[in-house]
Formats: structure tokens, sequence, C-alpha cells
């Protein structure tokens, strides 16, 4: 690149001159450098080309006909385009509703989710509220103890009879220790005078954090709000373990059930439609596993930008 | 001021207690006490009302009778983790486990951030980038589905070591492959997304410091070699300090859902284990002593790793 090749400056060095260029490499461009480079180039190139690989494999495959699937020996292009997979998909109470429920956990999770970590990272942004070392320490002290996996399900299923209602999938992990205390960092980072003024107008906190710090913090809630709810779409063990209903089962569960513990697609199909074929079953798959995926790639891209920017705050900060 | 407290023997000195000055600053900033509530209440109940109730490992828990009212056991249920003899295959298999996925897992993404490192084309790193972070966040289930499809009887991993070898392997039984496929899910899921912490670290490298190295006649394998690796050095000692103390973990929402009756003999780690018989088995106390014993080896693992890293010379976590 013409930038990298930009010369800073050049120096006599045992009776030669060397012109240094800026950027990492540049001096001498050694035949060994340079075969480095493209060993370098081409194994990245490989490696992240096969990381997507089995993704687009799965994608180009849920459109093949089940017969081509049986048939064929291997191949990634499908010679005949079907979308009876997603055709069955979509006329599937069974997975149409798994759907809706995910799509219900994730909402209400993530407003769940966003209601507690404001409300008490806010507070504890203000370094003159009293008892407030005591409060990060007890928050602090929940990151490295916890009480293990069994009296966490004891407390949540029986001791407050949250089994078989969606609370036991929104509550228990409502706020995030870490990325409070990174929201409560963002919120000290806010300048004093201007919930200050906003207080002589007679604002009170709640008004102050509504009015003034909820929106200049709309980056860090789009970064934490993503955070949360990505968690949400894709979790399956809450589910599995505090759900009763499979009326109630997110797609994650129901997609476990029918790939890993080989459950039939849709088990009320056969008995509601008197013409019931045997499905498709493993276009089906991986017409399921697309749309399961379908809305994380959708917000992809802005999930990309704002994660990096919170690893990038964690590592920093923390 | 104390003389004429004094003469007026009524009026005491202002000595308020802490309460009492807590009690007028709640008075005084009321909302921020109000937002506090749902958050702190959330921390006792879903936090350290869990911690309290790891006193059902030293009880014989009944649901019926709760934690307070069922009998003492002391410390029965250890005594009968460790008469059981199987306890040394479930140890084994996590520490196998563990240790091989901090072989292969944890060095994978420091060699990827460094690769990516020397690539000089902004847009080439870009895109290699965005590929490699897409199956951070795809969910387990999901990775696990495409595993079963793509390595299942009849997948297209399984056609082709059937042609290559002249037999078929059992990716998803053999309890020999067992291990493998979990480190490869690992590997594939979070390597891309590891690197950034990684990448982060060395963009404070002072580019100088490159120059200089150059003008000394450095080449890149000694560029990298002193530079580089020393500017990391310290974010990997902090992660591996991490990772020490989560050797006992095994990632059971991914354990379970590889593990079938074929290859138990393997994937019986301590979290499947506390898992298969609690939540499953109903044996609350037992597997509450289990999930007790490992925390204690947790708090004990990042303890001495910490202490490894102070006589390296390094931070460390704390």
């Amino acid at each position: 690149m013409a930038k990298d090749k930009k010369e800073i400056t050049s120096v006599e060095l045992n009776g030669k001159t060397v012109t240094v260029h800026a950027g990492p490499v540049g001096v001498y461009r050694t035949a060994g450098s340079v075969a480095f480079d493209i060993f370098n180039y081409l194994v990245i190139g490989l490696v992240a080309f096969t990381t997507v690989l089995p993704i687009i494999y799965i994608i180009f495959n849920s459109f093949a006909t089940e017969l081509e699937l049986q048939t064929r020996p291997m191949f990634l292009i499908p010679n005949t385009w079907s979308v009876d997979a997603y055709k069955y998909i979509f006329a599937s109470s069974k997975l149409l509703r798994a759907f809706g429920n995910s799509i219900f956990i994730t909402a209400c999770g993530t407003a769940i989710n966003l209601f507690f970590t404001v409300t008490m990272a806010y507070p504890l942004s203000k370094k003159f509220l009293r008892g407030r070392k005591g409060l990060l320490n007890m928050v602090i002290i929940s990151m490295f103890f916890s009480g293990g996996m069994i009296p966490g399900y004891i407390v949540v299923a029986s001791w407050l009879g949250m089994r078989g209602t969606y609370w036991a999938l929104l509550l228990p992990g409502a706020i995030s220790a870490y990325n409070m205390m990174i929201v409560k960092n963002f919120f000290q980072g806010i300048p004093q005078d201007l919930e200050e003024s906003a207080s002589l107008d007679g604002c009170n906190d709640m008004g102050i954090l509504w009015k003034i710090v909820l929106p200049l913090s709309l980056p860090v809630l789009a970064t934490f709000g993503l955070f949360y709810a990505v968690g949400h779409w894709n979790s399956y063990f809450g589910a599995m373990i505090y759900l009763t209903d499979d009326k109630m089962y997110p797609l994650q569960l129901i997609l476990r059930n029918i790939i890993v513990t080989a459950e039939a697609a849709a088990g009320d199909m056969s008995l509601m439609d008197p013409n019931f074929v045997e499905p498709p079953k493993e276009s089906i798959k991986m017409a399921v596993i697309v749309v399961a995926t379908v809305p994380i790639m959708c917000v992809y891209p802005f999930l990309q930008k704002y994660f990096v920017k919170g690893v990038m705050v964690g590592a920093l900060k923390g | 001021m104390s003389v004429r407290a004094a003469d007026h023997p009524g009026i005491q000195p202002k000595k308020t207690s802490y309460w009492g000055k807590l009690g007028k600053d709640i008075l005084k900033n009321k909302w921020l006490y109000i937002m506090l509530i749902p958050g702190v209440i959330y921390f006792l109940v879903f936090k350290y009302l869990p911690m309290w109730g790891v006193i059902i490992a030293f009880e014989d828990y009944s649901p019926f009778l709760g934690p307070i009212k069922s009998a003492w056991k002391g410390l029965y249920w250890f005594q009968r983790f460790f008469s059981t003899k199987k306890w040394v295959d479930y140890l084994s298999n996590t520490l196998i486990l563990s240790f091989m996925s901090i072989i292969f897992t944890f060095p994978a993404p420091i060699i990827l951030a460094l690769m990516l490192n020397e690539i000089r084309s902004i847009h080439y790193k870009k895109i290699t980038q965005t590929l490699l972070y897409v199956p951070h966040f795809i969910s387990i289930v999901i990775v696990v589905s495409i595993t079963y499809v793509i390595f299942g009887a009849g997948g297209i991993i399984y056609k082709v070591t059937e042609n290559l070898l002249g037999h078929s392997i059992d990716y998803l039984g053999d309890p020999k492959v067992f291990r493998w496929m979990i480190v490869g899910q690992s590997i594939w899921k979070e390597t891309g997304w590891g690197t950034i912490i990684f990448l982060a670290a060395l963009t404070n490298v002072d580019t100088q410091l490159y120059e200089a190295a150059m003008i000394d006649g450095a080449n890149r394998a000694q560029r990298l070699w002193h530079i580089t690796l020393p500017a990391i050095r310290s974010t990997i000692v902090l992660m591996l300090v991490l990772r020490m103390g989560s050797v006992l973990d095994t990632g059971y929402e991914h354990l379970i859902l590889m593990s079938n009756a074929l290859n138990r003999s393997v994937s019986q780690t301590l979290d499947v284990f506390v898992y298969q018989n609690g939540i499953k088995g109903g044996q609350y106390s037992y597997t509450t002593a289990v999930g007790l014993m490992k925390s204690v080896v947790s708090v004990i693992m990042v303890v001495s790793a910490n202490k490894v890293a102070h006589a390296l010379g390094e931070e460390g976590l704390y």
C-alpha cells in the first residue's frame, strides 16, 4: 500500500544509507519476509473461509431437495433448488410458536436487563452516595463466588416457585455484574454540570436519568442491549430445566430436541393433517438451523461494531 | 461553637451517627436510593441466597421440609462421593478435557492475533475479522446441530472420511474422538473472537519500538519475539490466570448436548455429573456437595495461579 511505503527518515548505517518507512514492516523486504507475507495472507484467508464454510454449506443444502440430499454423495450447490423445508417449517405450528416464544423472551428479557442494569448503575455512579462502597463490594464478590448450579436451581425453581414460568428465564440473569460495572463507569464519565443544571431546573434524579443521562448513553445502551439480547436468543439451558409446558419452549430448545435428541420435527402435524407425509428430515434440520441463525446474522453488522467496542472497553477498564 | 453549646445545656453539639447521616442522605437523594432497590434485591435473591443455599450440602435436603428443617448430615455427602470410586473417572474426565482445551484452545487466538497483526492491508484484515467473529454469535445448540448434520451418519465429513479411510468414524459416539470434537467446536466458535483482546493489547505497542529495532537490524522474527510478544505478555498471563480458575468447569451446556449413551465413559465430567444427578436426578444435597468442592478448588486455583503470575513479575488478576 502506498501509505505504508511513506518514507519517514533516512539514516547513515555502516556507510550505507538506509531508508526507514512508516509502519511495522519496511526496511529490508527480504525474500523471507515476502514469503512470510504471502503465507500469512493465504493462511488467514483460508482460516476465515473455513470458519464460515459450515454455515454456507448448511444454508445452500437447506435449499436442496430431500432426494438430492439422500442420493448425491457430497455437494455445496444443489442441482435443484427447493423451498420445501422452509414451507414445512412455516406450516408447522410448533416451530412458528417456538419462534414467537424466542422473540417474546428476547424482547422482555432484554427490557428487564436494561431496566435493572441502568437503575442500579446510575446511583452507584454517584461517588457521594452512602453505602456505595459496600454495594460495589457486594457486586464484585458475586463475580467471583457463586452458589453453584444446584442451589441456584433450587432458589429459582422451588423457593421462588418460578418453575414453569417465563420468570425463571427472565429474572435470574437480570443483571450481569460485569456489564453493570462498565455502564456505571460510563455514567461516571458524564459531566456533572449537565446533571446539576437540570437539577436546578427542578428535575429529580429520576428525571435527570431519563432526560439527560440515558440520551447521552445510547451507544452504551445499544451495546449492552445487544449483549443481553443475543444471550437470550441463544440460550436453551434455562428453558430446558425450568419450563414444563412444551408450548412455551423457545426455538433453541426445539432445535435441540429435533436434532440432538432426534425428536420428530412436528409431532402435531401428523394429528392435524390426514394427508400427513413423512417430513423431509435432513433438509428440515438444515432449514431450522438457518431459521434460528438468521435473526442473529441480520443484526450481525451492528453486533460486530458494538461488541468489539464493548470488549475493548471491558478490557481497558477491567 | 462548643462554648455556646455549654451555655445552653439543652442543645447538644451535633454528633450524628452513621445511621443518622444515612437517613438524612436517603431523604435528600430519595430517588437514587429508590432506584437501587431492584438491583439490590436482585443480587440478594439470585446471587447471595444461592450462596447461603450451599448449606444443603451438609443436610439431607428435602424440598418439603426446606433448608432449615431438613436433617443435618455433616460431611456425609462428601464421604459418599469419595467412596463411590467413580469420582476418579469424573475428575480425570474433567481434568483431561480441561487441559486439552487449555493446550489447544488457549494458544489459538494468540497465534491468530499475531498473524492478523502482521497483515497491513486494512481491508483484508477487516474482511477476515468479520468472517472470523461470526461463530461467536452462533448459539451452542446451533454449533452442535451443525456438527450433527455434518459429522453424523450421512453428513459430508462422515462421507469424506469413509471414502478416504475406507471405513467410517462414528464422530458423535466414539469415546476416542469425543474430546477432540469438543475441543474442535470450541476452537471454531471462540478463536476468532478471542483475538480481540490480544489485538487490543497490540494496538498499545509504541511503533517507535519497531522503528528502533529495524534500525538496529532486527528481522521480523526478532521483532515479534522481542517487541510484540512482550507487549501482550501480561494479557496472556491474565487470561491464563482466569482460565486456571475455571479448570474444573467444562462448559456443561456444551457437553450435555454432545454426550450420549455411547460416549458416556468420557463425557461424564463433574459438571455433567452434577446436572444429571442433581437437576435430572433430584439428589440435591449430594450434587450441591460436589459443586461446593468444585468451587473451593476453583478459588484455590485462581489464588495459586495469581501467585505464580506475581512470581513471574506480572500484575495478575489482583
